[in-house]
């Protein structure tokens, strides 16, 4: 089915067997808990080859030769690899085409260059330490690292009216500069393949996020149809947008596969996945906002200059979600990317909101200070009726109530802002808040249910589960629908066999392929209804009988029933904005002598269409502002100035939040349901948790010790540079 | 002297380069214990040896010589969970699962530190018996990290089990 109207009426809501939303643990729970998943490197393939990736210790050149002969001769090595369809960087999400090849020149350090294939693994990495490659390095002084010192492209510019003039006319005006550090997705499982070619078909099991684009992106690196191609993911070991794209690790095994006729295992250390894969750029940026008396938005500017290798379209899209959040008729948007050599800069979990949102919650922060209205208040009072420049309504619109319920459950009391209000020993306690957005994304997506026999029900779609809760949520979709207990609902996911799903990415697996799954258990019931005898809208199922008491498997009669969901989105996104919104509400403590900042409590509240299981949702949330607090105090990748290296290319120097960082989150889920957002009413939610929750926590430090912080993440130096004296 | 793994003797490799994580995972089988990071980073690695938690990552199959290890497999199985396990299930403390051994490993021995009363930063004085609270499980935990993010969560599955144990 295409959507061009609003789903009002959603079938899930009119079903009996009341699992929709319930919070059902994890179907595959027990096989994670107990080691026995297994993730993309852990099939055990006989004859196995282990591949390590060779990597360039140069920023840009050629590759001029490769003692190929000298590598042969080292202990247990079977081939040095280099092939001008290894891919030299990751595809971008959805591309479903080849990304650069040609391995040989070199865009970035660290960029993967050639595979050494070895009968263990000790052998292959001890044999790529001591591979002879020359090399013809570009002058270091020719090759630009540093975003500000290239003439940067144009990505996005529009503008509506005149906010210079809004700035200088307004009562209260604030002109912000706020930078943003490049992050790593840091995915606990490393980039892993094992491929294996039989003279006609080549099997992958890797670590992917999007099956449905990573088989076209493989055939078209390799020059083989996608018929010829099978991908298994069953397991992804985290993704948060580094495992969008095919990468260089499952390309490069395939070919080794192909050459040698024997299975190839390649696993990217840590190192190679911070030094090859997508980062996230870091950003400059400009916030312009003018109010009125009452801090209604006259004007509202938003600029940013990001970074990308050349050649790649894709640009970290900070300004997302500042078209449509707030108001004022004074808009300029304007985005700039510059071209440098530091790895390729991709989707890193909410690309845009991640790090545009938390700079634009501290301008709204200071304009809060700047009108004397409340944080919470001030944004309700510039939440738009509609689109501010399209003017097209919102399809579903929760920022108000995320924003009360959470201030009521935070306690937050409305009262003075004035900052260092409280101190216990040496550390000032404070406040703050910060709106969260996040654009709606949807895509198309198919998927089988089958309807067995013995009254049990098959769901296949090669979308994966990366952690979301997918295997469970499609389960109780299908059990609600077809009346059947989750446990007697059979997800299969994660490989190329199986219907192609939407991939998991942008929020938009659960309403994509969730979506599928409903227009196939529609289809069944109108099958189920009609071997019944009765209307459609009349059949009630539930535990496996209809409700005069016949059973599936006697309505059956030894048959299976299969229908094949397809959905596509449709015109609807034409006629309205859909976006989740939520708010975040958060005490820290800054230390007075150090500028240690400890996050002592944080609530959200989000608003996000149909929630689909409650404890997954809840998990989306929690783990969201987790990253929150991360991108607020200590992530940060940190690039060599003269020759572009990554300095911190590993979990002990980048910080990622560990337990001792994280209080208990408390999460409120608002009701919502979209329903020009989905058919099943439901929108995304795992990127919303990130979308803003670091200006919140910026905003409690200025609260706690009156340090404006400009960039994050604000770091113990960088708040006792901004401390004000005494 | 063979090591033994989860009460099963295996001959040591011979390669003396093999850490005890690829040993485990690639010649014995066990792909529960995983490697995140291969240098004691992120924990995603913790086997139980002779009753302490260590980064198998770190540690060389050789230097193991007689050692008793349990990995994530020695645990429990799908149909036979440990306490912790299940409460790891029943709290939704992991998402994608890939630092979920290490977090229950570290966790299975580090209540035994508490329960052999071994101070920590976390620890309010040094007199008093030391008790299992979320402060005292965050620090002790702070060596496995989880990306998802399911670190709320995680305390609170292993906060069940602790006060179960204590009870």
């Amino acid at each position: 089915m295409e959507q061009d109207q609003p789903a009002t009426d959603c079938k899930l809501d009119q079903m009996s067997q009341g699992i929709i939303g319930k919070p059902i643990s994890r179907s595959e729970g027990f096989a994670k808990v107990t080691g026995t998943a297994p993730y993309a490197a852990e099939y055990p393939i006989e004859n196995c080859l282990e591949g390590v990736l060779v990597t360039a210790p140069i920023a840009r050149g050629k590759v001029t030769s490769i003692d190929v002969d000298a590598g042969l001769e080292m202990d247990g090595v079977i081939a040095v690899v280099e092939d001008e369809r290894m891919i030299a960087r990751p595809a971008q999400g959805t591309a479903g085409e080849a990304p650069v090849q040609q391995p040989r020149q070199v865009c970035y350090w660290g960029q993967p260059i050639a595979l050494v294939v070895a009968e263990t693994f000790e052998q292959a990495r001890d044999a790529t330490k001591h591979l002879a490659i020359t090399f013809d390095a570009d002058d270091l002084k020719d090759v630009p690292f540093d975003p500000h010192q290239v003439e940067p492209e144009s990505q996005e510019s529009s503008s509506q009216g005149d906010l210079a003039k809004a700035m200088n006319d307004a009562p209260h005006s604030i002109d912000a500069h706020i930078t943003t550090t490049g992050h790593a997705s840091a995915a606990m499982e490393p980039h892993s393949a094992i491929a294996e070619w039989d003279g006609n078909m080549l099997t992958v099991h890797s670590s992917l996020q999007m099956l449905n684009y990573n088989i076209a992106e493989l055939a078209d690196s390799l020059d083989l149809k996608e018929d010829e191609i099978r991908l298994v993911s069953r397991y992804v070991g985290g993704g948060f947008g580094s495992k969008l794209g095919v990468s260089e690790e499952t390309v490069a095994a395939s070919i080794a596969a192909m050459k040698l006729n024997r299975p190839v295992r390649v696993v990217m250390s840590r190192q190679q996945v911070f030094q090859c894969i997508m980062r996230r750029s870091e950003t400059s940026q400009r916030l312009r906002l003018a109010a009125d008396n009452d801090g209604g938005l006259t004007g509202f500017g938003h600029q940013a200059l990001v970074s990308n290798l050349p050649g790649e379209s894709f640009a970290e899209p900070v300004l997302q979600s500042s078209h449509f959040l707030y108001g004022g008729e004074n808009r300029l948007l304007e985005m700039d990317v510059a071209r440098i050599h530091r790895m390729t800069a991709g989707s890193v979990r909410a690309p845009g909101e991640a790090v545009g949102m938390p700079a634009l919650e501290v301008a709204m922060d200071m304009l809060a200070e700047e009108s004397g209205v409340d944080p919470v208040e001030l944004r309700l009072r510039n939440i738009p009726e509609s689109h501010p420049i399209k003017g097209t309504p919102f399809s579903s619109h929760r920022l108000a109530e995320c924003l009360k319920q959470g201030a009521r459950q935070f306690g937050w009391d409305g009262g003075s802002r004035q900052p260092r209000h409280t101190r216990e020993g040496e550390w000032w306690i404070g406040t703050g808040m910060a709106s969260a957005a996040r654009v709606h994304n949807i895509s198309e997506a198919k998927a089988r249910v089958t309807i067995k026999a013995d009254g049990t029900a098959v769901v296949e779609t090669d979308m994966t589960d990366i952690g979301t809760g997918t295997y469970t949520i499609l389960g109780q979709i299908a059990g609600e629908m077809l009346g059947l207990p989750r446990d007697k609902v059979l997800v299969e996911l994660g490989d190329t066999q199986f219907p192609r799903g939407s991939g998991s990415g942008g929020s938009w697996g659960a309403s994509s392929v969730g979506s599928a799954v409903f227009v196939a258990c529609e289809a069944l019931r109108k099958s189920l209804a009609e071997r019944a005898g009765v209307a459609e809208d009349k059949l009630k199922l539930k535990d496996g009988a209809i409700q005069n008491g016949v059973s599936l498997v006697d309505l059956l009669e030894g048959e299976d029933l299969s229908e094949e969901g397809h959905y596509e989105p449709g015109d609807i996104d034409d006629d309205y904005v859909a976006a989740s919104f939520g708010a975040y509400f958060t005490q820290v403590r800054v230390n007075h002598f150090t500028g240690e900042t400890r996050v002592e409590r944080m609530t959200g509240a989000f608003g996000f269409g149909r929630v689909l299981n409650e404890t997954t949702a809840r998990s989306q949330c929690i783990g969201g502002m987790t990253w929150s607090i991360g991108a607020a105090l200590t992530e940060a990748l940190h690039f060599d100035p003269v020759d572009g290296h990554l300095v911190n290319c590993d979990l002990a120097e980048y910080h990622v939040p560990v337990h001792r960082d994280v209080p208990d989150l408390q999460v409120i889920m608002v009701e919502e349901r979209d329903p020009a957002a989905s058919p099943i009413q439901a929108k995304g939610v795992g990127e919303l948790g990130v979308c803003g929750g670091a200006g919140a926590i910026a905003n409690a430090i200025y609260n706690a010790c009156g340090a404006r912080v400009m960039e994050f993440p604000m770091t113990p130096d960088k708040v006792m540079a901004r401390m004000p004296d005494d | 002297m063979p090591i033994t793994i989860n009460d099963t003797q295996h001959a040591l490799p011979d390669d003396p380069r093999t850490s005890l994580l690829d040993f485990l995972r690639r010649d014995c089988g066990l792909t529960g214990t995983k490697k995140g990071c291969d240098h004691g980073q992120c924990g995603a690695c913790t086997v139980i040896v002779n009753g302490e938690r260590i980064n198998s990552c770190l540690s060389l199959a050789v230097m193991h010589d007689g050692d008793s290890v349990t990995t994530i497999e020695g645990l429990g199985t799908p149909d036979a969970p440990s306490a912790l396990q299940k409460a790891f299930v029943e709290h939704d403390g992991y998402q994608c699962g890939y630092c979920t051994p290490g977090q229950i490993c570290s966790a299975t021995a580090m209540l035994q530190e508490i329960a052999n009363n071994m101070p920590s930063d976390a620890s309010e004085n040094l007199d008093d018996r030391i008790k299992p609270t979320a402060d005292e499980i965050r620090e002790r935990l702070s060596g496995n990290l989880c990306r998802c993010g399911a670190y709320a969560n995680i305390i609170a599955a292993i906060a069940e089990v602790a006060e179960g144990d204590a009870a």
